[in-house]
């Protein structure tokens, strides 16, 4: 619907007191009704493990209630604009998750995390309204890109001087506290590709007339520095064992290239480039190596005696949700172990809730990127274009690389699910992500160019 | 750039299908497979999620059932489990299911369709109904007197009631406690294995998957074959049998172990266990005649169920007439189990008619209502009803007068037979004492209320006191007792 009014507002040239829609009742219906969800997900996890309603729930509900109010509020004043889908869509996905690790918790007494999880995701929503409120016109990201590569650089190699967890280098730990900076990177990395494609395309695109195997000679003065940040950032990433993030940011790199320049040549190099890559990681690197055969044979590990794997676990748990699901908190994707709440959550939704549910999920995140690209085809500057394909693709890759990762579609490679894992960096870098699509698709809404001035 | 921003966002529709396509193959496509995948262990899980139902002995559970706070939840109990271990079996987490706990296990364990009234429903909701209960045909007094009896002895008792099959005791000793099975973990590892290395093999159930050479309670089944074949017309004329009597086609001499067995009849055969008459009036029956009497008592028949399978009694159907000589007696290759033989005994005073023993009176659901009756069943008449009243005066006869006078109990009728039988190489080993007996009222009930077997391998006695009266007639007859007084 909201497209349709789009498209016919489009073509005609507003004129200067017309009253562009808005839709921000929409919105505020959306988050109702996403709070609704998510507090009924907290009582239905109560009843289910306990038996009665939680003494919590009043206050759970209202809280959720209150925190939505006030994103909404502030995209009322700050972002008029902006895509009515997208803040409530981010709010049910985050409202699933912390049901999600409300219900996991129930089989780790002695590790909780809701309420961890729950503080992240104030902080995030919080820094959401920052940026809504402070980041008036996302143009001026732009001037930022290159503090944001080196901010992107430093943040990513800081994790090598701490002890490595669970084989990765990619944890900073002090107080008690444990985040990952990589996850805030991605944003920043972002911005930078958008700023220096937007300034740099018209000289990117026109070497592509030659055949492109001689492309590297034309325009190292254009291409080396991006080239060299991007191998530098997977370089590292790959030294830290972070290999989710380095298949993220190479796919990144890949899309907005290709969005900025359109060759497809790039595509074609990226996808080569990919393979080798994954080949020779695959073969040599033994922990890649055996997160390969894993995914080749996922029950190798059964037929040797040894008992199911990880991935076997979120195999069973996927399919003993069936088509319906076992229900909240009747699942045993407890099962699963280690990551059960961060890197294998969907394979609890898909227990408890079932293909239905999954596939709710799922078309939640295909909405919010295809949210996320409509801002970016709206926009009307190359660097808010760049950066909403940029958002959206970050988001996209994401869901994929992990949710292939953990059904067996694809390798498993450690990643966070936006919004539903457990983690609070990532929490709070996908809630930036979304004050971003916000201020972007606000910006893409907006009639121009007198209200925007005022 | 507009085209690229769509092109992207095709790409990202076609990652999209590519995830929605592989959850529906994982989550519907190979959902069965996964499920059924011995290292899932979800069904585990689920089946121990609730407390099992319980088995009942006299209306009362001798089952139940611990929250252990572990994966695999409720962990199975057992009140006085070494005398109900043949009739209950074990409920392990580690082992599975032995006996009425096997062979009810869909009840107990709650999956059975019949214990919901909208099955569908469960299927909806993934709930699954409160484990049923199993109510056994054991009646409490009779499995004591049984297992008092036995006294922790190498030994079993049968007994059945004739009229219905229904089975009233089941010892086997010495016994185990299943709860040491229960559960998980090394200390089950340990009972398991300590328990199956014991050479007493307490976990044997000798009442129903053990068979001894019957011995001269074997007997029993050779004068009926006897006089239903018409051998033997009177069971009072004298058989011109010589004492020791030669084996047919060997030089080989068959002795009695008592004296007055000359000539004797068949009644008197019967009375005094004379070995020499009741071989030769075998071999006159002949081979296919002996071998068709077995089998109507129920001898090489496959697959009894009680509803735990039962081993097979074996009467060997191709022989020589030395050889039938020794199987019309209980020896050679003749083998029974302790409820075979109580078999022998129900089908004498239940007037010829066998019928299938059976161990689980009904199934009910958690409030009391019937899932399953028990259902009595016929399989076979074993005699005429003349011979069976014949018989039945001849068993009374042997408790009366005879080798069996230790079975008596004053102001009831019984009848019974003993055996002592020889096993081993060369009979070297320390023999079996049986007893088989039935009890009625005087002038009560028209029909016996009780059968029993009684066998005894009693290792550590001296040779010379084995015989059926001496160890195994005691304890048929407190078990008769117990019968008779429970009424």
């Amino acid at each position: 619907m909201t497209a349709l009014t789009a498209k016919v507002a489009e073509p005609a040239p507003p004129p200067p007191d017309a009253r562009a829609p808005r839709r921000r009742g929409v919105e505020l219906t959306l988050l109702a009704g996403a709070v609704l969800i998510a507090a009924l997900g907290h009582l239905h996890v109560g009843l289910a493990t306990t038996g009665h309603v939680p003494r919590s729930a009043a206050r759970y509900a209202g809280g959720l209630a209150v925190a939505a109010l006030i994103a909404h509020l502030a995209v009322r004043r700050w972002a008029p604009y902006a895509d009515p889908l997208v803040l409530p869509i981010a709010f049910l996905l985050n409202g699933l998750g912390l049901v999600l690790i409300q219900r996991l918790d129930v089989t780790t007494p002695a590790h909780r995390t809701a309420d961890d999880q729950l503080l992240w995701s104030a902080l995030g929503l919080t820094l959401f309204v920052l940026v809504v409120a402070r980041l008036r016109d996302h143009r001026v990201l732009q001037r930022y890109a290159y503090l944001s590569v080196t901010t992107a650089l430093a943040l990513m190699l800081v994790p090598v001087f701490f002890p490595a967890v669970n084989g990765a280098h990619i944890w900073i730990r002090f107080a008690g506290l444990s985040f990952q900076p990589g996850e805030f990177a991605k944003i920043l990395l972002a911005v930078f590709f958008a700023a220096y494609l937007a300034a740099n395309r018209t000289a990117l695109a026109l070497t592509g007339r030659t055949l492109f195997w001689k492309l590297r000679l034309l325009p190292g003065r254009v291409l080396g520095p991006i080239l060299a940040i991007w191998l530098l950032s997977v370089g590292v990433l790959v030294l830290e064992r972070d290999l989710g993030t380095s298949l993220l940011f190479f796919g990144l790199f890949v899309i907005m290239l290709f969005t900025a320049t359109g060759r497809i040549g790039w595509i074609a190099i990226g996808l080569v480039l990919a393979g080798v890559g994954a080949y020779a990681v695959g073969t040599f690197e033994p922990h890649v190596n055996s997160r390969v055969d894993d995914w080749l044979n996922p029950f190798a590990s059964i037929e040797r005696g040894e008992g199911p794997g990880q991935l076997a676990q979120s195999l069973f748990a996927f399919g003993a949700g069936g088509l319906l699901g076992a229900g909240l908190g009747h699942g045993q994707s407890f099962l699963i172990g280690f990551a059960a709440k961060s890197d294998f959550i969907l394979a609890t939704a898909g227990e408890e809730l079932g293909l239905a549910g999954l596939t709710a999920i799922l078309l939640l995140y295909g909405l919010l990127v295809a949210r996320g690209f409509r801002a970016g085809l709206a926009l009307r500057d190359p660097f808010g274009r760049l950066l909403a394909t940029g958002l959206a693709s970050i988001v996209a890759l994401q869901v994929f690389v992990i949710a292939g990762g953990v059904t067996g579609l694809i390798p498993l490679t450690g990643m966070a699910m936006p919004f539903l894992a457990q983690g609070g960096s990532s929490v709070v870098t996908n809630w930036i992500i979304v004050a971003l699509l916000v201020r972007l698709s606000d910006s893409a809404r907006r009639p121009e160019p007198q209200e925007a001035a005022a | 750039m507009i085209r690229y921003i769509r092109w992207c966002a095709y790409f990202c529709v076609l990652l999209l299908v590519a995830l929605l396509v592989n959850i529906a193959r994982v989550q519907v496509w190979e959902s069965a497979a996964y499920g059924a995948n011995p290292a899932n262990k979800r069904h585990v899980i689920e089946r121990y999620a609730e407390p099992r139902g319980d088995v009942l002995v006299d209306g009362r559970p001798v089952t139940g059932s611990r929250d252990s706070g572990q994966l695999l939840r409720y962990e199975r109990t057992y009140l006085n489990g070494p005398l109900y271990a043949p009739v209950t079996g074990y409920s392990s987490q580690t082992y599975g299911t032995s006996f009425v706990e096997r062979a009810e296990d869909e009840v107990l364990s709650g999956t059975d369709p019949g214990l919901s009234a909208f099955p569908l429903w469960y299927d909806l909701t993934r709930g699954r109904p409160g484990g049923g209960n199993a109510a056994t045909t054991i009646r409490a007094a009779m499995q004591e007197a049984a297992y008092a009896g036995l006294a922790g002895k190498r030994g079993a008792v049968a007994a059945v009631e004739p009229a219905t099959g229904k089975i009233l005791a089941l010892v086997s000793s010495p016994s185990y406690d299943p709860a040491v099975l229960s559960g998980t973990g090394g200390r089950v590892k340990g009972a398991w294995e300590r328990l199956n290395a014991d050479p007493a093999k307490p976990m044997l159930n000798r009442a129903l998957r053990e068979t001894y050479p019957p011995g001269s309670t074997f007997k029993i089944v050779t004068a009926a074959a006897a006089l239903d074949s018409g051998v033997v017309t009177d069971a009072d004329a004298p058989t011109e049998t010589p004492d020791p009597y030669p084996l047919p086609g060997t030089s080989t001499l068959l002795p009695n172990a008592g004296t007055g067995c000359q000539d004797a009849s068949m009644a008197d055969a019967v009375q005094w266990s004379c070995n020499t008459v009741m071989a030769k009036i075998g071999v006159r029956v002949g081979l296919r005649g002996m071998v068709e009497a077995a089998r109507r008592f129920g001898f090489n028949e496959e697959g009894l169920r009680v509803p735990s399978w039962v081993s097979r009694s074996n009467f060997d159907t191709d022989m020589s007439q030395d050889q039938l000589a020794l199987s019309s007696i209980g020896q050679f290759n003749t083998k029974a189990t302790p409820l075979q033989m109580a078999m022998v005994a129900a089908a004498v005073a239940n007037g010829g008619e066998l019928k299938a023993p059976y161990l689980v009176e009904r199934t009910t659901q958690d409030d009391g209502s019937q899932v399953r009756r028990g259902d009595q069943r016929t399989l076979g008449r074993a005699m005429t009803p003349a011979t069976a009243l014949r018989m039945q005066e001849l068993m009374v006869k042997v408790v009366e007068h005879g080798t069996g006078r230790n079975a008596a109990i004053p102001g009831v009728v019984v009848g019974g037979k003993t055996g002592t039988a020889q096993h081993g190489v060369g009979n070297a080993g320390t023999p079996y004492a049986w007893f088989i007996s039935w009890a009625k009222t005087e002038g009560g009930a028209a029909l016996p209320g009780v059968a029993v077997a009684v066998v005894v391998e009693d290792a550590s006695a001296v040779r010379g006191d084995i015989s059926g009266n001496g160890a195994a007639a005691p304890i048929a007859r407190s078990v008769m007792q117990a019968a008779l007084s429970t009424r």
